[in-house]
């Protein structure tokens, strides 16, 4: 297929190896914040190309994984609010809460539907308008904008049985958190192209300013993910760190205005909580004052019991690029995509799951 | 790692994953289904039980069909019972001969859409070749079904020579597909509440047992056969690894897949491999007749884009190898849960 198979083509891609075993001779431990990259780096099998001085490691970059329990006890209590449906992206649905998950509630009779576009939740709202249609907007700055559009949209429509919980996160800060928390030895990012399509790579200077580190915007395909490896090893050989776009179809300097504006217009940055990097300041994106009466955690009030951690689960520690997925002792074992016990191994973008499914 | 998980004791109610044709659905057949039922026919596994009657081996199988829409691009509920059950069968090597058809039916579901069904049923049946020739019917509250369920089996007879079950898979093997993956999957998709985009795609819903006749007219040593419907390949090709105790290797640049369906796929973020079809086979033959069998399938309408996709070997024992376009290599792994489009 036009403009997909260029980038997956292996004749392509061993000039570009070949050049990083020509000059990765020094070890070197890279991120790849995105769960994308982290299921394609899976996916195409790319760690066995790579010399064994590069380290991939994963980050805290699949919104599923990263939504902390709190923040899905909410959600299942908002599924039990009478007269209420759920809407949500379909990886939601099978992530363990403390004591649930959306699946087991759909099962148990609560109305559970998986939407495609928050738009989708906006129909189904002024289709059956003796119902309360709640959204569950998780995701990043990726996702953001369109939720963003939803509620202005739904604001102007003035639908008053709409309604959006918003667990947004927000990238940038939480990796100033991931390096200030210092368990983590990296030498750079590889940093995620879509959310960096919204936000541009301003955002992210302050990781060779302040932290002396290198890293580079990368697309999703094989190819540019090699190239995003070989311009870290060719910065870090430099000794110039900064931050460079190797996806430069999908992302400027400035990102998207129109998509930060309509974000802008929508939210103000708020305290996000994250599973295992915890509490981070101006990570979440809450609703302004204007949009209070779509905001779903504002309006209802919910009876979310006290949240528990299940016992033995790395997750936070896998986000946080401390251990792989096999360095839990539950991986494959009591954890399994089938029976998952944390959202690693739910998540398609989920770290374990990807390590699960594809090999290490 | 990669075992295969234990008993999902911790669930208490069925989930749509049970139904989706992945590990979910394996786990409940074996752990439940197979448990209770035990005897020599069942255990086998395959698509259909074969049967010894009067001498000869007969295949008896049965299915549900459950989709939405009812109607489809190439097809509809009823043109799908009619073949899927007739595909079951030749998925043992049998003529397919009779079928049963029950029909469960919601009330006030209309009867012209009920016409319609039927005729389709009837005009599958008969290009096939079988005979519709018992049935059964029950209208259930409204609510109570989602429009229309049918249910078929069907009987086939087995002819002389020919033993094909998933177990026959052997080192050397090569492993043949008829045609593009994915079809059905994009189409049907293509069509659901919330996520409608246009495709002049048509599901690939056909009868394969006229192929199967002629494949095995050219051959007697195809070991197995089976149709990637739920799940799709990457499900089938894994039961017939465990089943054989082999491992399967793939080579992703050798699968047919349509534009359309690749383009929908990167769009959705799903995974063609997983993606149901209806009119596709595998075949895994012995090498030295791999060739003429794919030279027979190109042949056939239903066959036109067959190819050699992969092969069997010893290890690894009951895993499936995907060798990609990178030429690097990964496990190909059955599909867990509902097949969904993610967050982004």
């Amino acid at each position: 297929m036009k403009f997909i198979d260029e980038y997956r083509d292996g004749e392509k891609a061993r000039p570009i190896l070949e050049e990083i075993h020509r000059l990765a001779k020094e070890p070197l431990r890279l991120m790849e914040v995105c769960g994308t990259h982290t299921v394609s780096i899976a996916r195409y099998g790319l760690r066995q190309a790579l010399p064994e001085t590069i380290e991939l490691i994963s980050g805290p970059g699949c919104p599923v994984c990263v939504t902390s329990n709190r923040d899905l006890d909410k959600a299942i209590s908002l599924a039990r609010v009478p007269g209420a449906a759920v809407a949500t992206f379909g990886d939601m649905m099978r992530v363990p809460a403390s004591e649930s998950t959306l699946a087991l509630e759909r099962a148990n009779g609560r109305d559970v539907r998986v939407v495609y576009s928050p738009l989708d939740g906006l129909k189904m709202a002024e289709q059956v308008p003796q119902m309360k249609i709640i959204f569950l907007g998780v995701g990043f700055e990726t996702t953001a904008p369109a939720v963003a559009a939803t509620a202005l949209e739904a604001r102007n429509r003035g639908l008053k049985n709409f309604f959006i919980f918003s667990a947004h996160k927000t990238v940038p800060k939480a990796l100033k958190a991931l390096l200030d928390l210092g368990g983590t030895k990296l030498d750079g990012f590889i940093l995620p192209g879509h959310v960096s399509a919204i936000i541009g790579s301003h955002p992210y200077e302050f990781l060779a300013a302040e932290y002396g580190l290198a890293g580079v915007i990368s697309g999703f395909e094989p190819l540019d993910i090699l190239q995003s490896v070989l311009m870290l090893v060719r910065q870090r050989k430099s000794g110039r760190p900064r931050v460079e776009i190797q996806y430069k179809r999908g992302v400027k300097p400035v990102g998207n205005p129109r998509a930060l504006e309509v974000m802008g217009q929508a939210f103000e940055p708020a305290d996000a909580e994250w599973r295992g990097l915890g509490r981070i300041a101006g990570t979440g994106l809450a609703f302004r004052e204007e949009l209070a009466e779509l905001d779903a955690s504002r309006a209802f009030e919910l009876k979310v019991p006290a949240t528990k951690e299940t016992k033995g689960c790395r997750c936070g520690e896998v986000l946080c690029g401390l251990i792989r997925p096999e360095g839990c002792a539950l991986f494959a074992k009591a954890c399994t995509p089938d029976n998952p016990v944390g959202p690693c191994m739910v998540s398609f973008e989920g770290s374990c799951a990807a390590a699960y499914k594809y090999g290490s | 790692m990669n075992q295969r998980s234990t008993v999902s004791s911790s669930l208490e109610k069925i989930l749509l994953a049970h139904g989706s044709g992945g590990e979910l659905s394996h786990e409940l057949v074996t752990s439940l289904f197979v448990k209770a039922f035990r005897n020599p026919i069942l255990d086998p596994l395959d698509d259909g039980a074969v049967l010894r009657i009067g001498g000869k081996r007969w295949a008896f199988t049965t299915d549900s069909y459950v989709v939405t829409p009812i109607f489809f691009p190439g097809g509809d509920i009823g043109k799908l019972a009619i073949c899927g059950t007739i595909n079951d069968l030749s998925m043992s090597g049998a003529k397919p001969l009779y079928l049963s058809a029950g029909f469960i039916i919601e009330e006030g579901f209309s009867l012209s859409d009920l016409q319609a069904i039927v005729a389709s049923m009837q005009e599958t049946a008969s290009a096939a070749g079988v005979k519709i020739v018992t049935g059964d019917t029950k209208v259930v509250n409204r609510g109570g079904a989602d429009g229309i369920f049918i249910n078929t089996a069907g009987i086939g007879a087995i002819p002389e020579g020919v033993n094909i079950s998933g177990r026959n898979a052997r080192p050397g093997d090569r492993v043949l597909l008829s045609g593009t993956i994915g079809d059905h999957g994009v189409a049907i998709l293509s069509l659901r509440e919330g996520l409608q985009f246009f495709t002049t795609l048509e599901s690939d819903c056909a009868p394969l047992n006229q192929l199967v006749v002629e494949m095995l007219e050219v051959s007697k040593d195809i070991h197995c056969l089976r149709d990637p419907t739920r799940g799709g390949l990457s499900s089938t090709l894994n039961e017939l690894a465990r089943q054989s105790g082999v491992g399967i290797w793939v080579e992703e640049n050798r699968i047919p897949i349509k534009e359309q369906v690749q383009g929908a796929c990167e769009l959705l973020g799903l995974d063609p491999l997983i993606l149901a079809n209806e009119g596709k086979l595998v075949a895994i033959v012995a090498e030295e007749a791999a060739e003429m069998v794919l030279q027979r399938m190109q042949a056939h309408p239903f066959g036109r884009e067959a190819a050699i996709i992969g092969e069997v070997r010893e290890e690894p024992i009951e895993k499936v190898v995907l060798r990609t376009r990178l030429g690097l290599t990964r496990i190909m792994d059955m599909v867990v849960g509902e097949p969904l489009p993610r967050i982004c």
